[in-house]
């Protein structure tokens, strides 16, 4: 066993993921504590263009291969368990995302090491890995300890600081010949699907109005649209509204849907589950209306109403169109 | 085509969830379990392709309170088949490993060539059920999908990624995918008809083996998260707090 860490890094088409960094970030700390390197694993014909953005890494390690295009969840599995499987790494990271979804437990399947998912905080106490995870949306944290001082962790994104890991510096790159076993390989990535054109760009919005499931039914929905028209700005949900059809795709905030960050975010009946979060956290002032005190939305809201939004959000319309005549 | 689906019996986050004496996992007593929303969501797109190309669908859930429901409720809902797996799973909120074995040996039982679980619960921990299972089975497998087409021997899948982004993939069968919405919203099943079920259907029953603890993992602690107490909260009547929150939103940036 190494002290080494490895972290998988995520892009589409040669552009890093943010919470690549966050991970390069924390494997640059855990590296230090546990006396190891810090590797950057990079797959896909783009690796080469993505490992420049790597430096904060000593080694970056690339594969390049026509199966690694796009993702497939088995020729990427396949990949990193070769690479991996002799070099014993302390840490394998890998982002709390649809592809750390598909990576991460079967990694740990294939290394015959523990897995631990929606992690939020890593630490190394007497040898032993503690990992907190968040669970029940946000409203119950556990912490684990890992038997054998090795494991693969599948990190939040947006717990851990992004600057950390960006570095101007250039580490060595290591080129890996790919694995024979990826040319058959069951999942194949056909390709990216554009999104559909939409009214307004949600990211680039100085307000915005967010509704959850508090809102009960889609007949509901003008209570909070009022309110949007009056502040002038779009209407956003929470994947539920938008999954039943209430709301069309572009409109949704979070971790499958749009990241934004605006002046003022308004989240009226949404719990606050952490993949919301992870879209509207960095939301300059957050505002927040549930009627449960101990909804999680509170912890990352600047303000808090606890009351029930069929009393509050009509006497705030009615106060914003008073002012503007 | 023979399509298995598992549901899980998970928390409901609208109730106050409270730690045990020991610390060491949620109060389970008195708690009160539903099927998972995303395995509502897996059992409607089977149902939608079983319509759409006839194929059969069992339903199957760990026996830890309440299956009976979960499972004459599939059957009312259309499912063809609908079994109960029976054993010891006292451990595996935290321990997924383990129930992914006794998931692997009933879907092998079972001779199916496509397995649709919800994308996740609320409660992993230690890795997530539909991709340990494939790992398992040695079967690939997609998660976050949110559309299935089949043909004889491949699914055609949607896989979501951040930011909007949607894949196109394509899956050799058998596999596991795990659904995070299905193409149309879950249907509802009648009570009349959920009692009918009751009356006159069968439940199968698999006993599975005790398991081996096989996730490595200790829980230390489980806590209530502290809330950072970030919020400042406004109080008053619903017309003072809308005068406050007006206050707030002109102080932050809104121009009127
Ligand atoms: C892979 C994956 C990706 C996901 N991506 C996203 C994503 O991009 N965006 C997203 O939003 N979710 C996403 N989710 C879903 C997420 O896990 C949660 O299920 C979802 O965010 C919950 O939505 P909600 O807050 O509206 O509903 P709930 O969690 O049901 O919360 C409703 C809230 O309304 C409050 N309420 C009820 N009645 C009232 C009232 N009268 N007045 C005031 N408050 C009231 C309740 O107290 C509760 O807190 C994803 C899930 C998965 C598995
Ligand atoms: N106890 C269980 N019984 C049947 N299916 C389960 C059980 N636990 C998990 N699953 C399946 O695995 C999926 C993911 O669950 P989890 O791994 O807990 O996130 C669920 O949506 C179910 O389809």
């Amino acid at each position: 066993m190494t002290g080494d860490v490895y972290v998988v890094v995520e892009h589409w088409n040669g552009t890093i993921a943010e919470v690549s960094f966050e991970l390069l970030g924390l494997g640059r700390q855990l590296a230090q504590a546990s006396g190891g390197k810090l590797h950057a694993l990079v797959l896909g014909p783009e690796a080469k263009e993505v490992a420049a953005a790597c430096g904060a890494a000593d080694v970056t390690i690339c594969v390049e291969h026509d199966a690694l295009a796009g993702f497939s969840p088995e020729a990427h599995i396949t990949q990193l368990a070769a690479i991996l499987k002799d070099r014993s790494p302390a840490f394998t990271l890998v982002s709390n995302t649809s592809k750390g979804m598909d990576v991460a437990p079967a990694l740990a399947v294939a290394l015959k090491v523990p897995v631990v998912t929606n992690v939020a905080a890593v630490a190394v106490n007497d040898g032993a890995i503690v990992a907190t995870s968040q669970l029940y949306g946000g409203k119950i944290a556990v912490e684990a300890e890992l038997a054998g001082g090795r494991a693969v962790l599948s990190l939040l994104a947006g717990a851990f600081p992004a600057d950390h890991g960006k570095s101007a510096g250039a580490g060595a790159i290591e080129t890996v010949v790919p694995a024979a076993q990826l040319g058959g390989s069951r999942v194949a990535f056909k390709r990216l699907i554009e999104a559909e054109a939409s009214d307004v760009d949600i990211s680039k919005q100085e307000i915005l109005v967010t509704v959850g499931r508090g809102i009960q039914d889609k007949d509901n929905l003008p209570v909070v649209q009022e309110l949007a028209d009056a502040l002038g700005c779009p209407l956003c949900a929470s994947r539920p509204l938008v999954d039943a059809g209430w709301l069309p795709k572009s409109r949704q905030v979070g971790k499958s849907g749009v990241t934004v960050k605006p002046k003022i975010y308004l989240a009226i009946g949404l719990s606050g589950a952490p993949e919301h979060v992870q879209g509207m956290k960095d939301a300059t002032t957050i505002i927040a209306v549930n009627s449960d005190p101990k909804a999680p939305i509170f912890d990352v809201a600047h303000f808090g109403v606890v009351a029930d939004l069929f009393d509050v959000v009509p006497a705030l319309t009615e106060k914003v169109r008073e002012l503007r005549g | 085509m023979h399509i298995v689906v598992p549901l899980k019996q998970s928390p409901d986050l609208v109730e106050e969830l409270e730690v045990n004496a020991e610390g060491n996992d949620i109060d389970r007593q008195g708690l009160k379990l539903q099927v998972s929303e995303w395995d509502e969501q897996a059992l409607e797109e089977a149902l939608c392709l079983k319509e759409a190309s006839g194929a059969n669908v069992t339903a199957i859930t760990a026996d830890w309170g309440g299956a009976d429901l979960v499972l004459f409720t599939a059957l009312a809902k259309g499912a063809d088949r609908a079994l109960k797996l029976v054993g010891d799973f006292s451990t595996t909120m935290l321990d997924n490993h383990r129930l992914a074995r006794a998931l692997a040996s009933t879907v092998e039982q079972l001779g199916a060539n496509l397995v649709l679980t919800g994308v996740q619960s609320v409660e992993d921990l230690d890795g997530q059920i539909p991709v340990l299972l494939a790992a398992m089975l040695g079967w690939p497998h997609v998660s976050v999908v949110t559309g299935v087409e089949l043909t004889a021997d491949a699914a055609q899948v949607k896989q979501e990624h951040s930011g909007g982004l949607v894949a196109e993939l394509e899956v050799k069968l058998p596999a596991v995918l795990g659904v995070q919405a299905a193409r149309r919203a879950p249907r509802y099943a009648p009570v009349s008809k959920v009692r009918q079920m009751q009356k006159g259907a069968k439940l199968e029953q698999l006993s599975v083996a005790a398991q081996d603890a096989g996730s490595g993992l200790k829980v230390r602690r489980v806590f209530k998260p502290q809330v950072a107490a970030r919020a400042e909260i406004l109080e008053g009547t619903a017309e003072e707090i809308a005068a406050k929150l007006l206050a707030v939103l002109r102080e932050r940036g809104l121009s009127l």
